[in-house]
């Protein structure tokens, strides 16, 4: 992933973009995380919050136009937020926070503001701070321009004056009844300072204008209305080193006392900028009011009214705000973490993570912190569907497999068990590849996918008999992988070759039309065999009208909800053709919250539930949980892991082959021995019957009996541990000798190691057979010579 | 990794082949290319190595996920 992509990927998750009240508030106020604070009862940090954006937080509590109100998302369940009270609320509950503004080292450079109203003052307070010698011009006899119009009842003066004494602190110099244009004239201002800030308040209208405008102007312009022509991003006017802002360019608007002080601190921003010698213009668009991108869904959010004052003069009571703040919903988006069990389980959301998998793929050396982050996601795609900007973590997580595979680095215990799965699916022990019976040629070719073949190997051979009966021109069947395992595991080259070989069987048998059982099959061939025509067996199934009548007519009418399986997600003929054919059966279909193109995964997709078992099955007892009704799949692994949760869950072809309900229902898949076993025996049986050939012979191995307790088969699957690894390590021990004997318990103890991983094996032989004590194993290297 | 606090039972086990109890000794464990000497008991003739059960699930099982890590 390069350094571009990244911040690409990052950007298109918005969680942290501002909650719309900070996006409007044109100096940017954290109203949520004062509101946090407030609901809490800390009314000192939520004060420190509020003070550390506002210069005069006494006065602009009391006298904001809150252009929060109305963008507050609460305002749509209940009403918005009294975000201005909490202000008040927070300062006057808050206590004294002795805290002194912080003011960076003098420059040598000076300022002149001219107008001590709220904006001249917020740029004087700004350009103070970071250490400019600033002296303020006023007409008035003091300083506070407009704000002491306002009714002393809102805002009274002792308010405004101890406001502004932070201007005192921080070493603003404020000359009054000194206008500027008649007592000192703006061009002598211009020579003697560096810069000037004009916000002299009203603009001018009527014949009146600001005196400075009747001094021989020079090049400060004015448009044909007679206003001063202000750039609306830098403030800078056409005068070098003047700038203005503030009521002054609100001509026909209303004053706003909050744009007047974002006038203030942008202006001060211009001004340090200009005497830095750097761009005015760039990256100013978080400045100032603007839509924010978060999504915040208020779905679920309680109404609840705006929180009344008994005291409407004194504002908020203690108890008064804190009952208002935790009426704040508090925005945010989160909208993929809601859904997803994977998102959610590592505490973050997909901005944090996408950096922390960039940065596990940057590491040369050192712990790689994100593997687990990396091959646990199910890459099923759920977040794009609920992500306001389509961001897919499941592609980026997919590519950082691919990476790790390309630099060796993929851990080799995540995906060895799966994809050795894979291997043997289409290994010569299960892969077939035949046309009809009796035919030379099929127009169709029935491809059920290993899992189902796995799992239910009666009803592919049912399935493949009624497809030959139904269907005209032929139907082959061609039984393996179709490299899932390896396309998911990041292991590209084990995956286009398996695509290759089934290419060139397909071809072999002159390109017929793929049936699909499986819906990750399906999804695969889509994308990667874009030549192939392919058709779902559930498409196949509902066009032939089956089943003709309901199997199981003696069951009492019941109601089945659909598990969507998540590679047809945008399948929409797929989940359309399950649905007709559950009609026909006589069950009454449910929806799951989530289904159709918001389906969740199983736990198998992406191979979830080898690289985090404990995700995998927190996922699923979380999907189970979400209908009482039994559940109906349509892929063999849905139906299997599922079931594994304590699920009852038929799979669609239990109810079109007529399988007895209750008993499919309850089944608990087949471990991994039995399902490498169906899938031998699937085939050997088909061979036999239908094609009248003798399969391969068993490998000698394959011949020794165990005698295993369900107990220890339990452990086994856990491990990973097939019967045929113990019948490999016992047929190296009884022929090699070489094994430990237990004096006390008789038994024997033997290890070996077929390819990369070393068995272990407690066992005692017994007439024909061994019985299976114990079975372990361990990926780390013995360094083991035995002499004979 | 230790084989000196292995269970009493780990006495009990002889190497079949050569008739011999177990003696405890270095053996070197490597994995995705580090090696680390081992306490673990093998035949003092034939050298076959005894692994047992609480060390591969436990701190191998840990270091193998240690070092795919790393």
């Amino acid at each position: 992933m390069e350094q571009e992509e990244l911040g690409r990927l990052e950007a298109r998750c918005i969680q942290e973009q501002p909650p719309a009240c900070a996006a409007a508030c044109p100096v940017h106020v954290d109203a949520r995380g004062m509101a946090a604070a407030i609901a809490k009862g800390d009314f000192a940090s939520a004060a420190r919050i509020y003070r550390k954006t506002v210069p005069f937080p006494g006065i602009i509590s009391r006298i904001c136009d809150r252009p929060c109100q109305a963008i507050c998302r609460r305002g749509e369940v209940g009403a918005a937020v009294s975000i201005r009270d909490l202000e008040k609320a927070c300062l006057d509950w808050a206590g004294d926070l002795k805290e002194g503004d912080v003011v960076l080292p003098k420059k040598d450079r000076r300022i002149a503001v001219v107008g001590a109203g709220l904006s001249g003052l917020t740029a004087a307070f700004d350009l103070a701070r970071k250490g400019y010698s600033v002296e303020v011009f006023e007409k008035e006899a003091r300083p506070g321009g407009s704000l002491f119009r306002f009714p002393a009842g809102q805002l009274p003066e002792e308010v405004i004056e101890a406001d502004l004494k932070a201007l005192e602190k921080v070493g603003v110099i404020i000359r009054t009844n000194v206008t500027v244009g008649e007592n000192i004239l703006l061009n002598r201002i211009c020579e003697e300072f560096d810069a000037v800030y004009l916000a002299t308040g009203e603009p001018p209208s009527g014949g009146f204008a600001p005196p400075f405008l009747k001094e021989g102007r020079g090049d400060l312009a004015v448009d044909e209305q007679g206003q001063v022509v202000i750039d609306p991003v830098t403030l800078a006017t056409t005068k070098s080193k003047v700038f203005a802002g503030g009521s002054i360019r609100r001509a026909r608007e209303r004053p706003s006392p909050i744009e007047s002080m974002a006038d203030g601190r942008r202006a001060a921003v211009s001004i340090d900028r200009a005497l830095q010698n750097v761009s005015l213009t760039a990256a100013r668009a978080g400045e100032g009011s603007y839509q924010t991108r978060l999504f915040t869904s208020t779905e679920g959010v309680e109404p609840a009214p705006a929180v009344p004052m008994a005291g409407e003069t004194l504002g908020y009571s203690m108890q008064e705000a804190v009952l208002e703040a935790k009426r704040c919903i508090q925005c945010q988006c989160l909208e993929c973490v809601k859904v997803c069990e994977y998102l959610n389980s590592f505490g973050s959301y997909p901005k944090k993570y996408i950096r922390q998998i960039y940065n596990n793929l940057a590491i040369v050396m050192g712990h790689r912190h994100a593997n687990k982050l990396i091959n646990s996601c199910s890459l099923c795609g759920l977040c794009r569907e609920v992500c306001p900007e389509d961001l897919h973590m499941g592609l980026v997580c997919k590519k950082a497999r691919e990476v790790m595979v390309s630099q060796g680095r993929m851990p080799p215990s995540a995906h060895d068990f799966p994809i050795r799965d894979m291997i043997f699916s289409n290994s010569e022990t299960c892969a077939l590849a035949r046309l009809q019976p009796g035919t030379d040629t099929s127009r169709r070719l029935f491809f059920p996918g290993c899992q189902l073949s796995a799992s239910a190997p009666e009803h592919v051979r049912k399935t493949y008999g009624l497809l030959c009966q139904k269907l005209s021109g032929g139907v082959g069947l061609m039984l393996r992988c179709c490299g899932a395992p390896a396309e998911w595991s990041g292991r590209t080259e084990l995956f286009s070759s398996s695509l290759r070989d089934i290419r060139a069987l397909w071809e072999e048998m002159e390109k017929p039309e793929i049936i699909l059982a499986c819906s990750t099959c399906y999804e695969i061939f889509k994308t990667h065999l874009p030549e192939a025509g392919i058709v779902s067996l559930w498409e196949v199934l509902d066009n032939l009208g089956l089943p003709e009548a309901p199997p199981h007519a003696a069951e009492p009418s019941r109601t089945l909800a659909v598990h969507d399986a998540c590679s047809t997600r945008h399948e929409k003929k797929v989940h359309e053709s399950v649905r007709n054919i559950l009609r026909r059966t006589g069950f009454e279909i449910e929806e799951l919250p989530l289904s159709r193109e918001k389906t969740e995964c199983c736990g198998y997709g992406g191979l979830m539930f080898f690289a985090n078992p404990d995700l995998a099955r927190n996922l699923i007892s979380r999907r189970i949980q979400q209908s009482e009704s039994d559940y109906l799949a349509y892929c063999a692994m849905c139906r299997d892991y599922l079931a594994s949760g304590g699920k009852r869950t038929l799979h669609l072809l239990d109810l079109v082959l007529g399988a007895p309900i209750d008993e499919a229902a309850q089944q608990r898949g087949p471990g991994y021995t039995l399902r490498r076993e169906n899938r031998v025996r699937l085939k050997n049986t088909l061979l036999k019957d239908l094609w009248r050939e003798t399969p391969a012979g068993k490998e000698t191995f394959e011949m020794i009996r165990l005698n295993i307790s369900n107990e220890l088969r339990e452990l086994l699957e856990q491990r990973q541990i097939l019967d045929s690894d113990i019948q490999q390590v016992v047929d190296f021990a009884e022929r090699s000798g070489v094994r430990l004997h237990n004096r006390r318990t008789g038994r024997f103890l033997a290890h070996h190691k077929p390819v990369a991983v070393t068995y272990w094996v407690e066992y005692t032989p017994s007439e024909g057979e061994f019985i299976i004590h114990n079975a372990y194993s361990h990926r780390m290297e013995i360094s083991e010579e035995i002499n004979s | 990794m230790n084989a000196k606090d292995a269970a009493p039972a780990e006495i009990d086990w002889v190497c079949a082949k050569c008739e011999l109890p177990l003696e405890p000794g270095k053996v070197n464990v490597g994995y995705l290319g580090s090696v680390f000497p081992v306490d673990l008991l093998s035949c003092p003739r034939c050298g076959q190595v005894f692994v047992p059960e609480n060390l591969a699930v436990g701190k191998m099982l840990e270091v193998e996920k240690l070092l795919e890590d790393k």
